[in-house]
């Protein structure tokens, strides 16, 4: 059992959350400062997460940098305050690093309760963080609900269009299903032989839940996770929330939820999912697999016929987290030998999704401050007056339909390269949801960016400097994980390994 | 009767001693921050001596204070359970003492028997936590509900009175039934008493095949829950609960909401966990089915409401509900076999606080704006934000959001819940979580009005200091809970162990 005290990721996770108490103090009070305080904080906590993915040394225990001390420690209920990350959480914990960055810069023309909006955007972070680093089931259901009050007021409040219905809408369909997870939770935490929230106990190989033992069964246990999960990575049919949300929340709103919100929901099928039900998943990776495909496909028509530029971004962030699904599921079926192409594939795609989508709702939302608009068919021929903020959409669109030598391409491939061996016709069906990216986001660049411009747009000038910074910082690391992935996927690999083992241990159980 | 026994009774008797005081003293001056101070000072003294006791208690080791051939042997237990309850009873009343300040100078009159009447409705739920035999629970219940019907009609305006008089008629009507039940129990088994009323029905049961030992006691046991269920303002005996949250002085509402629930709830855990223990595998059915009722009704309902007050009202029903679950969740294992009524306790404890919390910025807010209706708190978060943050937190709890109590409170009793094991029990448990979904659309409407909508008038809204020292003590225990639960829950596991091997 972990245990021992470092400290770093308790800095990491609960710096924004302390800078925003600070900042609710009034220690800086006008609108100038707020924004650079903020800057500050989200360049800190970089740092910090930066340093925790290079301090995790692959090939070594599985979890690093423990922080643990017992939370509570009662007769019935034993939970402990329990961080820490391994080669899955590792790169998360940095791309909320990254993107919580990016979204404090892309919120410098916020002027209405400045104070208020950082301190929700702080809060977020802090909560997305926890989620990734907490190894306590307690714990990270707590950080799970608490992200959901930030996101709600950021929405809500600082939104535009429907945002309080949008933001009511994603907050119900999220507790929804974390209602489901919390029924699972607690079933896991009652099973005898379990009654610890310790997540590192149930991730050991073998696992400590067995089918004679659980309060429910196992296949349920594994459905009541998937589902919450489901509802945040999204899936089809429970994405309905995304499109309303992406497209109502303030832009650093829709930065967070598409590139580390969304991420919550595949990091917990990662973890929780994959990592503690291998027998479930490979009983069920059918039709998980084919709910990545109905995903990936109808994700992918419903993108192509949209005309705000936010709204077809979320249709096709449904459709890239299709893929997710896609390469877990393919884990499961052994075809031979096994491969954990697609179980790696998943894990990067959550990665490489971020930074690309990231980078599209930054350019977004660069476009919408300079034209107040989003309808596609209002723009047009831009490129000539907005040189960087083209090349940004151009570099993230071709990210995000898989050109190669970006990240995109290497998370598709590997996901491609595990699910055909397994699905084969499922697969050349979502590789159809590809082809059609290629069409949605190429479309979408040529009505914007390129062909006649509206006479209306001829004054307009170019990203500023405070904005060119996140699109720098996200355009290297798409090329950074494009041209060298290996960095990256040997951290992912290592963390996924104990999950091949288990399941490798779960079918020579069956058998 | 000796000085020992003067001693069992004295927290009960020293909040008695200090209602009549206030009534007295209210004769003499017509100061309120006197009454007010000498109020929330005067509970010093009965807590003081339950902390004495809980000493006591500790240093003997015995599972309860009380000397062979004692006059409150078998009719009072001072156990860990009844101390606990002391303590919670005394910390509500304090805090709606301290919170009644600005409320009761609107008052022409009647200041101290605004104060002396809550107290002594206290006293009753004092001795109603303590209460070991049906005879006492009986007596202890209408000193509890009397006070709170006259309070309920205080005000000189037609909803109060019509408050009042629901709350009178509707207990008066409850405790009827309960009351026959209580006689049909004695019926058949001879004794008022809990631990006789267990051994009779242990024996009976070993004896016949009928579910509950026979069609009789079961008739008895579904009418004393009419009684309890007044109490709790669970579903289907929930009908006053709006109308008398909404007409009834505010504060009288708040120690009602949670003072008043508390007390019922020890009630119906030493009856059922310790009078009706033999039974156990019966009569949680029927628990289950009131707390689905209550959750499912209160909830609905609630979305409908446009009063905070009568939000309110049914929130508590729901939340009797979720509390209900706990009940019920009767474990098989002797292992685990507190499981359930710990999370009872530890909810209580948390639901106090929040709902406190609540009434307390509904109280300040309320006497400001003299409304109570959802669309007059538009943007009172510039009126008022300390106000308005309070009144959101309190609200995030009762969702069973984190960082609050009310949130391990949930997972505390759901996981009790499914560790019974029985099949009933987890579908009763998704029932629960679906009601959480549906009660934060109504929470968060309050907060969305609060925090989103611009304001209709720009005067601020203040209180005075007592006010905001008890809600900003009622807010650090929510948050304190939600933070650091360990403290709470191992006094409760520690409170229930008198019920188990009953």
């Amino acid at each position: 059992m972990p245990s021992g005290f470092n400290g770093l990721l308790t800095a990491t996770v609960f710096l924004p959350a302390v800078a925003a108490l600070l900042l609710a103090t009034g220690i800086v009070r006008d609108a100038r400062s707020i924004r650079w305080y903020a800057g500050i904080v989200a360049l800190a906590d970089l740092v910090l997460s930066v340093i925790v993915f290079v301090l995790f040394q692959p090939g070594g225990d599985r979890f690093q940098l423990i922080d643990r001390f017992d939370w509570i420690d009662t007769g019935t209920v034993q939970a402990s305050y329990l961080l820490g990350v391994d080669g899955i959480s590792a790169p998360l914990v940095m791309l909320t690093g990254l993107l919580g960055l990016c979204a404090v810069f892309v919120s410098f023309h916020i002027n209405d309760r400045v104070k208020e909006y950082f301190i929700w955007l702080f809060v977020l972070q802090t909560a997305v963080m926890g989620v990734f680093t907490s190894l306590d089931f307690l714990l990270f259901f707590l950080f799970w609900e608490i992200e959901l009050v930030p996101m709600y007021l950021l929405i809500s409040t600082w939104g535009t269009g429907r945002r309080e219905y949008s933001a009511m809408k994603f907050l119900i369909f999220t507790i929804l299903g974390s209602a489901f997870m919390l029924v699972a939770i607690v079933a896991v935490f009652v099973s005898s032989g379990v009654g610890s929230f310790d997540m590192t106990r149930l991730l050991e190989p073998g696992g400590a839940l067995d089918a004679s033992r659980a309060a429910l069964p196992l296949g349920v246990l594994f459905w009541l996770f998937f589902i919450a999960f489901a509802v945040k990575l999204p899936t089809w049919p429970v994405h309905t929330w995304l499109p309303d949300a992406h497209t109502d929340a303030p832009t650093a709103g829709s930065v967070m939820l598409a590139g580390v919100m969304l991420k919550m929901g595949g990091y917990g099928l990662l973890r929780v999912n994959a990592g503690m039900f291998p027998e479930q998943l490979a009983n069920f990776a059918l039709p998980i697999v084919a709910l990545g495909v109905i995903s990936v496909l109808y994700g992918a028509v419903v993108t192509l016929r949209q005309t705000d530029l936010k709204r077809l971004i979320a249709y096709s962030s449904v459709s890239h987290m299709g893929l997710v699904l896609i390469g877990i599921g393919s884990v499961a079926v052994v075809g031979g030998a096994l491969t954990d192409a697609g179980l790696t594939g998943a894990a990067m795609q959550l990665f490489t999704h971020g930074t690309i989508t990231g980078l599209l709702f930054v350019a977004v939302g660069i476009l919408y401050e300079k034209t107040h608009t989003r309808h596609i068919p209002d723009l047009g021929g831009l490129a000539n007056r907005m040189p960087i903020l083209a090349g940004a959409f151009l570099i993230a669109g071709a990210a995000s339909l898989g050109l190669p030598a970006m990240s995109g391409f290497v998370s598709e491939l590997l996901v491609f390269f595990g699910a055909f061996r397994a699905f084969p016709a499922l697969t050349i069906l979502a590789v159809l949801g590809i082809i059609l990216a290629a069409g949605y986001i190429l479309w979408m660049i040529q009505r914007t960016m390129f062909g006649p411009r509206p006479a209306r747009w001829d004054g307009l000038t170019d990203a500023s400097l405070v904005n060119t910074v996140p699109v720098a910082l996200l355009v290297i690391s798409i090329f950074a994980v494009g041209i060298y992935p290996a960095w990256l996927t040997d951290v992912f690999r290592d963390g996924l390994e104990p999950i091949v083992n288990a399941y490798n241990l779960g079918i020579a159980g069956s058998r | 009767m000796n000085a020992y026994d003067l001693y069992l009774i004295s927290p009960p008797l020293a909040l008695a001693a200090l209602a009549m005081l206030v009534i007295v003293v209210d004769l003499l001056t017509r100061r309120t921050g006197l009454l007010v101070g000498l109020s929330f000072v005067g509970l010093a003294a009965p807590a003081a001596l339950s902390a004495w006791q809980v000493a006591d208690l500790t240093g003997s080791g015995a599972s309860e204070l009380a000397a062979e051939g004692s006059v409150v042997l078998h009719t009072l237990s001072i156990d860990k359970f009844s101390l606990f309850f002391n303590f919670l009873i005394l910390a509500a009343v304090g805090l709606v003492v301290l919170v009644s300040t600005d409320y009761v100078r609107r008052m022409e009159r009647l200041q101290g028997e605004f104060f002396g009447l809550m107290l002594l409705s206290a006293t009753g739920m004092m001795l109603l936590v303590s209460a070991n035999e049906l005879i006492t629970m009986y007596i202890a219940l209408e000193l509890t509900t009397l006070p709170l019907a006259a309070l309920a009609a205080f005000l000189p305006n037609g909803r109060s009175s019509e408050a009042g008089m629901k709350f009178l008629i509707i207990g008066a009507l409850s405790s009827a039934l309960m009351l026959y039940g209580m006689a049909l129990i004695y019926g058949f088994t001879g004794s008022t008493r809990l631990d006789e009323i267990a051994a009779a029905l242990s024996a009976g049961a070993a004896a016949g095949a009928f579910p509950f030992g026979s069609m009789a006691i079961l008739l008895a046991i579904v009418l004393l829950l009419v009684g309890f269920g007044f109490k709790m303002s669970a579903a289907p005996f929930q009908m006053w609960v709006p109308d008398v949250y909404e007409g009834a002085p505010t504060p009288m509402v708040a120690f009602l909401s949670v003072a008043s629930k508390a007390a019922a709830f020890a009630l119906v855990l030493r009856v059922f966990y310790i009078g009706f223990d033999a039974l156990g595998g019966d009569w949680w059915v029927l628990l289950a089915g009131l707390a689905a009722l209550s959750m499912t009704v209160g909830n609905l309902v609630a979305i409908a409401q446009r009063n905070i007050k009568r939000m309110f009202g049914y929130s508590t029903v729901a939340h009797a509900g979720y509390l209900l679950v706990g009940v019920a969740a009767v474990a098989s294992a002797t292992d685990s076999e507190t499981f359930g009524p710990s999370s009872v306790l530890f909810y209580l404890s948390a639901y106090t606080a929040a709902n406190l919390t609540a009434f307390f910025a509904i109280v300040c807010i309320g006497n400001r704006i003299n409304s109570d209706e959802i669309y007059d708190y538009s943007g009172m978060v510039r009126r008022a934000p300390f106000l308005a943050i309070t009144l959101a937190l309190a609200l995030i709890a009762l969702i069973g959001l984190p960082p609050t109590g009310l949130f391990f409170a949930k997972i505390y009793v759901f996981a009790a819940a499914i560790n019974t094991g029985e099949s009933l029990m987890t579908w009763l448990v998704i029932i629960g979580v679906v009601n959480s979904v549906v009660s934060a659309y109504y929470y968060l409407r309050v907060i969305k009005v609060m925090f989103l909508q611009t304001p209709i008038h720009t005067e601020r809204v203040r209180a005075s200091w007592p006010v905001n020292v008890a809600l900003g003590v009622a807010t650090l225990a929510l948050v304190w809970l939600g933070v650091a639960p360990m403290t709470l829950l191992g006094a409760a596991e520690r409170a229930v162990s008198v019920l188990a091997g009953g």
